[in-house]
């Protein structure tokens, strides 16, 4: 089954172009670590995934371009096509002349509505050319105006029109000490209307990955390019096939799908953060060894922690002894949280895979008391290795860990509002 | 890709804006070396096909043939725009972009504001249309003036009047001049305070820019490159005040310090025109960084003023140790463009809604009183057709209500309790 990606403003353009360079990448080089069978059916698999082919023998993504000035568009069709792999439809993109200014009402009261027919008939086009439609994957930030304002409009219009399609969104959460001065009120506009029509809210925030690119990276100049592809290969990890069952001969067919089929066992619970490990520079790739017990202990205390790396992890926090309610727990440390999960989904990929235990993600104490660790937690793996990692797992959760920022932009955008 | 109107009013203004127009052409031409008429240079310039004349049509894209800026020059005596016409930068002009009269205003505010402005009002609206209709999305027009004097604050604020009134959509950026305290023109605090009441009412954002913190900057870098060691290293063309690499060869007097605010204007707009990974349009700068209507006065500061030769300047992240309003903790507007100024590997412009505006209005109401306790220079102004006592105290109070406003941001600087959240009904 077919993705197809919606791009919307520069933050989620930018995105979007790193992502299909990682995806392309990821599939055509060859690790040697599979078999040559296998390598091949997860090659097709992400073709059709998402790309779809043209006379000309290029791949063609299956993505549509939206922004409301042309800069950001024009560089990221050019990228595509240096790659000399892949590139963009010819008449995926859509802009204007000029930009939403940062304004969350523009993008949604003006612009939208403005625009509506234009951009639904060509999303409909893409769509058509999906011989199976397997769910919608849009990218945007929440700070800006295009990306929060029109990206949240084009959700709904979208969910009206195909109310049957499964639909995924990554919200990228803005940098603390701000970027954008009126980003709290973006923020909390866009959170508060995606939810009704969004699925899931899968959701990076640029804070922390910029902590990954500096301490896990080694980065010492971090630039958004940097950022963006740390967003890319997370995305990437989840996206890419995998065996979503054990003894499944072929691999998962509907991933959009079998996310959220996996991780939103409640309506009223959206909020998706993905875990990665392990994260490092490409250069030090081929000194690194891991182990499928040392990576998973790792991320099991990331998990519970809330920390998106493996360095600097509080291994003080502990979840609660069975059978008290989480609220109960007098934590002595007040500050660090445990993170209580409502669903967990892992991804491994790699040499051995099937020899990794994940018992210990099946603790109930890792869960709410309302549903059973057996359901709440799923597994999905495959041998193939993604993008040069050797092994690597990703752990996709809808857990607590975002609620501190996010009752800090709440915060901030509530005494910016109440102020006079 | 949208486009910028210049409006140059007075003779301030006009000698500004001259300074801008070059140092526009000299960083396109360094950045765009094979000539091509791209995105960014569509924003301030036309290129028109002058084999058919004067009045040639607009080539879009494809080489360079014929760059005309997009501006309208308006001045009330022709000195100043004659010499502009006759000087390097007369091929980036049209003739049908320019309004002059013969006489000047005086020095009066009400002469530029009343009588040139009801005279030209026609004239006026009839060029910036022309000027307009050769831009397919326009989005703001920079008006270039200066307070102190008679056309540039009193035909200046009208025009902004004009603007307001007949392009309602477009945003209003105003770079106005403001006199320091050994001003040579008497008048200049009337003129002052009765253009900052139509400042404060019909511009989207003003860039408040004191001449006396122009001097000192020229000083400061004279200083620095004449002192031994350090000055030696310095790379005088990249000082922000020079005119290096432009088509002017000559320096006139007012130059560097008229560079200084070229640069600025420049800077501002860099990432409307360019690329960079983080875009930040013109019509950004009033949505981030005016909180309320009237409080739009955004004081600027650019770095570096020179360039040292041979010393690599690492770019860090700002270190916020200023005191925010408490109700906008992490008030920064961030914005990257790739493309460096010329003469400088990087550049860094700031632009902040800030207090400090403050003690320059005080000033500025105090220089005003002195006068007008004693009617000093009154009846020049009201013998204007149209000019009542009631028009001096109305700028007067609109310019002390505003200082007021400042002081109330200024006074809740302390307290950084939360507003009590809302709670939700279950």
């Amino acid at each position: 089954m077919s993705v197809v990606t919606v791009q919307l403003g520069q933050c989620g353009n930018q995105i979007g172009g790193e992502l299909f360079d990682v995806v392309a990448n990821d599939s055509s080089t060859t690790q040697g670590l599979c078999t040559k069978k296998e390598n091949e059916s997860y090659q097709a698999c992400c073709q059709e995934r998402f790309f779809r082919e043209e006379q000309s023998g290029l791949q063609v993504a299956r993505a549509l371009l939206i922004d409301m000035e042309p800069k950001v568009i024009s560089q990221t069709l050019l990228k595509a096509v240096k790659s000399g792999k892949w590139k963009y439809g010819e008449k995926s993109y859509f802009c204007q002349k000029q930009g939403s200014g940062n304004n969350w009402a523009d993008g949604f009261c003006a612009r939208g509505p403005r625009h509506t027919d234009v951009l639904m008939n060509m999303i409909q086009h893409e769509v058509e050319k999906c011989e199976h439609m397997g769910g919608f994957f849009t990218l945007m930030s929440m700070a800006g105006g295009t990306g929060s304002g029109l990206g949240t409009y084009i959700t709904q219009c979208l969910r009206d029109a195909y109310p049957k399609s499964f639909f995924l969104n990554e919200v990228i959460w803005p940098y603390g000490t701000g970027e954008v001065i009126v980003q709290n009120y973006n923020s909390v506009l866009t959170l508060s209307h995606l939810y009704q029509s969004a699925d899931a809210l899968l959701v990076h925030e640029n804070d922390t990955v910029h902590k990954i690119c500096a301490q896990l990276m080694g980065l010492k100049h971090i630039s958004f390019k940097d950022v963006n592809q740390v967003i890319a290969h997370q995305l990437g990890g989840v996206l890419q096939p995998a065996y979503s069952s054990v003894g499944a001969t072929a691999y998962g067919q509907n991933p959009v799908g079998n996310l959220l089929e996996s991780l939103s066992p409640h309506p009223e619970y959206k909020l998706i953060s993905i875990f990665n490990i392990p994260q490092m520079a490409e250069a030090s790739l081929a000194y690194s060894a891991f182990t499928w017990p040392g990576l998973l202990k790792h991320l099991r205390q990331m998990l519970i922690a809330s920390s998106k790396m493996e360095e600097g992890i509080n291994w003080q926090v502990r979840p609660p002894p069975a059978g008290l309610p989480s609220e109960a727990k007098q934590s002595p440390n007040k500050q660090v949280h445990f993170n209580s999960s409502v669903a967990n989904l892992i991804v491994l990929r790699g040499k051995d895979v099937d020899a990794a235990d994940t018992a210990c993600f099946k603790d109930s104490a890792l869960y709410t008391s309302w549903i059973p660790p057996h359901v709440a937690l799923n597994v999905w793996r495959t041998c193939r290795p993604f993008n040069k990692y050797e092994k690597s797992a990703t752990l996709v959760s809808n857990s607590q860990c975002l609620l501190k920022p996010l009752d800090s932009v709440v915060r901030k955008a509530w005494n910016m509002f109440a102020s006079k | 890709m949208t486009q910028s109107i210049v409006v140059q009013v007075g003779q301030c203004g006009n000698q500004v804006g001259c300074r801008f127009w070059d140092l526009a052409l000299r960083e396109h031409a360094s950045v765009n070396k094979k000539g091509i008429y791209d995105e960014a240079l569509n924003s301030f310039f036309r290129n028109v096909d002058t084999r058919g004349g004067v009045d040639g049509a607009d080539v879009s894209s494809g080489k360079i043939c014929s760059l005309k800026a997009r501006a309208v020059l308006i001045d009330m005596e022709e000195g100043v725009v004659n010499e502009l016409l006759q000087g390097p930068l007369q091929e980036v002009f049209d003739t049908k972009q320019l309004i002059t009269d013969v006489s000047g205003s005086g020095n009066n505010w009400a002469v530029g504001h009343n009588v040139y402005g009801s005279q030209y009002r026609d004239q006026i609206l009839e060029k910036l249309r022309k000027t307009a209709e050769h831009c397919d999305c326009l989005q703001c027009f920079f008006v270039i003036h200066s307070m102190g004097g008679g056309t540039g604050s009193g035909l200046g604020t009208f025009v902004l009047k004009v603007l307001e009134d007949d392009f309602p959509e477009v945003h209003r950026f105003v770079t106005s001049v403001y006199p320091s305290a050994e001003d040579d023109v008497i008048t200049s605090p009337y003129n002052s305070v009765l253009a900052m009441k139509e400042l404060t009412e019909h511009a989207d954002c003003v860039l408040p820019i004191e001449n006396q913190a122009l001097v000192d900057i020229v000083n400061k870098i004279n200083q620095m490159a004449s002192s031994g060691k350090l000055g030696a290293s310095m790379k005088l063309s990249s000082t922000v005040t020079s005119g290096h690499g432009g088509i002017k060869t000559q320096e006139k007097p007012f130059d560097a310090m008229n560079n200084i605010v070229a640069n600025l204007l420049l800077n501002l707009t860099s990432s409307a025109r360019f690329e960079g990974s983080l875009n930040m349009d013109l019509n950004e700068i009033t949505m981030n960084l005016v909180p309320f209507p009237r409080l739009h006065y955004l004081v600027s500061s650019l770095t570096p003023l020179y360039t040292l030769a041979d010393v690599n300047v690492p770019p860090r992240r700002l270190q916020p140790s200023l005191s925010f309003i408490s109700w906008n903790q992490e008030g920064w507007k961030t914005a990257l463009c790739s493309v460096p100024p010329v003469g400088h590997s990087h550049s860094l412009l700031a632009v902040a809604n800030n207090t400090c505006v403050k003690p320059t209005f005080i000033e500025l109401k105090d220089r005003f009183v002195k006068l007008y306790r004693k009617k000093a220079h009154l009846h020049h102004y009201l013998q204007i057709d149209g000019m009542e006592q009631s028009c001096f105290t109305e700028a007067f109070n609109s310019l002390t209500s505003l200082i007021e406003e400042y002081d109330k941001l200024d006074a809740t600087k302390g307290s950084l309790a939360d507003a009590p959240r809302l709670s939700i009904a279950v």
